[in-house]
């Protein structure tokens, strides 16, 4: 009979290849779904997988990969942050929204002002501000109040999306628009513009994720504050034994992730999105939380996975226009993923033993 | 293996002229972008309808491919930006939010032709169409103004742009014309697509004390909330929206709009094969039957079914404008004089309509 005995230590061997064996059962069940649904399942991972990277109009997807994935890499770096300490910020979503209406709302004052050395830092700051700021509402609450930040952060994801719809209908709605919602699109505004490259799919979402990475590495690596975010999260009465301030870690935890989310959604209205519209998000800060955890919470891990989450985005949409796959199996698919990663961790902490039948 | 490629290729260079087989043989591939599901059961199914029609009309001179539920904005662009890549030679774009992506796409293929639904802009490859729902929206509130007992019609609306303002506005005034007395309850649910709030929105409607449900929103869950409300002893009416929606009839569905746009899309694509295809603006309405009237159940009295008959053929006859005057906006100030009928296009027009007419009493959010 199988039973899961509790290890004293997490295994390490079972840390690192979890998401690698996920990654394999997910294709192999995949791959079933897909014959199920009467196609080649060769072929469609073949579409998804292959087709984006190395295919004939590779030289088109690899730059989406990089609009798809820098969103999801910055969110799901922040977001690691706080997971590490266990503190959890689930509401990357609405912070997401506000870094992208805060900068907009810049961008948009100061139309139609040239002068990019003023427009985009400025863009930049309002951004990181207003994630930062959303985020801290759940943040002083937790501390002030003893509130759950992860009800709280959730439920500000709504109150975001009315506030985007707002924006978009009144007061960031473009006069030149005939009365149609939505605001002017600042990706061809020459001041306000996050494009570096837009045909190699390069802006500042990218650079700032690539920045973000090396940021979350060395803060683990080598900083005093790093350390204390492990602590807590593995042992909090040793982390408050040796002075570690909760309340400070949990406003740092929940600012960065709320910055980071913030910045994510600034380049992505001036840049690939270019305009505040009613629909703006399209759910990274929840996608996010998935490509943390698949990324083992390390900034390397995390580059690697929203990668990986980008790819199974741009080669679903080929496998459905050119096999005809349903959009639901695409999302059946990435859903599976997370499943299966959870299913496989249990390994992490737990090993399996096969006990004799009868046995005390 | 080899040799015998080389020579068959080389034997079709020499009848045929290299490309010219390319012209003469291959599919015309048409493309289909949709907002939602192919199974939504409204908006999405009927276009998807017209695709499955595309195909039965010509066969094998034509492939289709589509992508479903894909969100408006830069994941819109990608996708169509795919579909040209794999030799799309005629593109159809479904939503409103597909406007921008498809204009950018279509600078960058200009051998490509592009239509997008429910727009304003257009370029030399780029087409838009829409249909007067409006049309179907007056004859709505016709019917909805004399069935209502509690004088309470719920609307469940989408998105604050001019097409479901326009329809608000066209179902209310037709209401009000057969009852003085009827008030319009309207709830924004910020989406094309999502079951769970639009079945929320008509639960919150009818618990207000709607006893008819209008939605301007893609699914069959308002019907089902509706049919819900029901059997626990209500009697609450509804319309197919987009599609038929006969499943629910007799009650709660009493009749619908269905938008039917196979003849474009089969026209449209006749064109790309004849090589005839320009760029053009089309907003059709129950004259070429791009809006038709779903069967008026029995639920309905029929003088009120004769009525909205006669209403139906004079608007398909030219007969009778929706927006004829006279006509006030909600803040008191003329819109239509006596007699006078709306422009589509200008600052009057209802092409950009953004207010609401007068006697509603809910703001337009902003």
């Amino acid at each position: 009979m199988l039973s899961l005995e509790k290890r004293p230590q997490p295994s390490r061997t079972w840390t690192l290849a979890s998401p690698i064996v996920a990654v394999l059962l997910t294709m192999i069940a995949g791959a079933g779904l897909f014959a199920a649904l009467g196609q080649d399942p060769i072929e469609a991972l073949t579409k998804i997988f292959y087709e984006p990277l190395f295919g004939e109009f590779s030289f088109f997807y690899l730059p989406q990969l990089l609009i798809k994935g820098a969103p999801l890499v910055a969110i799901a770096l922040g977001l690691s942050i706080g997971f590490r300490a266990g503190i959890w910020n689930i509401g990357a979503e609405g912070q997401y929204i506000i870094g992208a209406l805060c900068g907009a709302g810049v961008a948009l004052a100061l139309y139609p002002s040239e002068a990019r050395w003023l427009v985009f830092p400025a863009m930049l700051l309002a951004g990181a501000l207003g994630g930062f700021a959303w985020a801290m509402i759940p943040g002083l609450l937790r501390v002030r109040f003893g509130t759950n930040e992860i009800l709280v952060s959730l439920m500000l994801v709504y109150v975001a999306e009315q506030l985007l719809a707002s924006m978009a209908l009144g007061l960031m709605r473009n006069p030149d628009g005939q009365g149609f919602p939505g605001s002017r699109n600042m990706a061809r505004m020459d001041a306000a513009t996050s494009w570096i490259d837009q045909s190699n799919g390069m802006h500042w979402g990218v650079v700032i994720a690539l920045i973000g990475v090396i940021f979350v590495y060395v803060l683990f690596a080598k900083h005093i504050l790093g350390f204390q975010i492990k602590l807590a999260g593995q042992a909090p009465r040793a982390a408050a034994f040796s002075g570690v301030n909760p309340a400070r870690l949990v406003l740092f935890c929940l600012g960065a992730s709320g910055a980071l989310a913030g910045l994510a959604g600034l380049t992505e209205v001036a840049g690939p999105s270019g305009i505040v519209s009613i629909d703006f998000n399209v759910g990274y800060g929840f996608t996010a939380i998935i490509v943390a955890f698949l990324g083992r919470l390390h900034p390397v891990g995390i580059l690697l996975a929203g990668t990986l989450m980008a790819l199974t985005y741009i080669g679903g949409d080929v496998a459905q226009s050119s096999l005809g796959l349903p959009g639901a199996a695409i999302q059946v698919f990435q859903g599976m993923l997370l499943f299966f990663l959870l299913a496989v961790d249990v390994l992490t902490n737990y090993r399996v033993r096969l006990r004799e039948r009868g046995a005390a | 293996m080899l040799r015998r490629t080389l020579m068959a290729t080389a034997a079709a260079t020499a009848m045929l002229g290299g490309m010219a087989m390319a012209d003469g043989h291959e599919p015309v591939k048409v493309g289909f972008v949709y907002v939602g599901p192919i199974g939504d059961g409204g908006w999405t199914y009927e276009h998807h309808q017209g695709l499955l029609a595309v195909q039965e009309e010509f066969g094998d001179a034509v492939e289709t491919v589509f992508v479903e539920s894909v969100p408006e904005g830069p994941d819109a662009e990608r996708v169509m930006t795919q579909m040209a890549l794999e030799g799309a030679d005629l593109i159809f774009t479904t939503s409103f939010g597909y406007m921008d992506p498809t204009i950018n796409v279509a600078a960058q293929f200009p051998d490509v032709r592009f239509e997008h639904a429910t727009g304003y802009k257009t370029a030399d490859n780029v087409s838009n169409y829409s249909a007067r729902f409006y049309e179907g929206r007056a004859v709505q509130g016709h019917i909805a103004g004399q069935i209502t007992e509690s004088n309470t019609i719920g609307y469940i609306a989408s998105f604050p742009i001019p097409e479901v303002i326009r329809g608000i506005n066209a179902a209310y005034l037709h209401a009000k014309e057969v009852n003085p007395d009827v008030d319009f309850k309207i709830i924004w649910v910020y989406t094309w697509f999502d079951p769970a709030k639009e079945a929320d929105a008509a639960t919150t409607l009818i618990e207000q004390g709607a006893d008819v449900i209008l939605q301007h929103t893609d699914s069959t869950a308002p019907q089902a909330a509706a049919a819900a409300a029901n059997e626990a002893g209500a009697k609450v009416y509804t319309f197919g929206q987009a599609s038929d929606m006969i499943e629910f009839a007799p009650l709660p569905r009493v009749s619908s709009i269905i938008d039917n746009w196979a003849p474009y899309y089969i026209e449209r694509t006749q064109a790309v094969i004849d090589g005839t295809w320009e760029s053009v603006s089309t907003w059709d309405g129950m004259d070429t039957g791009m809006v038709e009237i779903g069967e008026m159940t029995d639920a309905i009295p029929e003088d009120v079914r004769a009525s909205a008959q006669e209403m139906i053929d004079a608007i398909t006859a030219g007969d009778y404008h929706p927006f004829t005057g006279p006509i006030n906006r909600q803040d008191g100030t003329v819109w239509l004089a006596e007699g006078a009928t709306a422009e589509d296009f200008g600052d009057d027009g209802i092409a950009g309509m953004n207010f609401y007419v007068e006697g509603l009493t809910a703001e337009i959010p902003q």
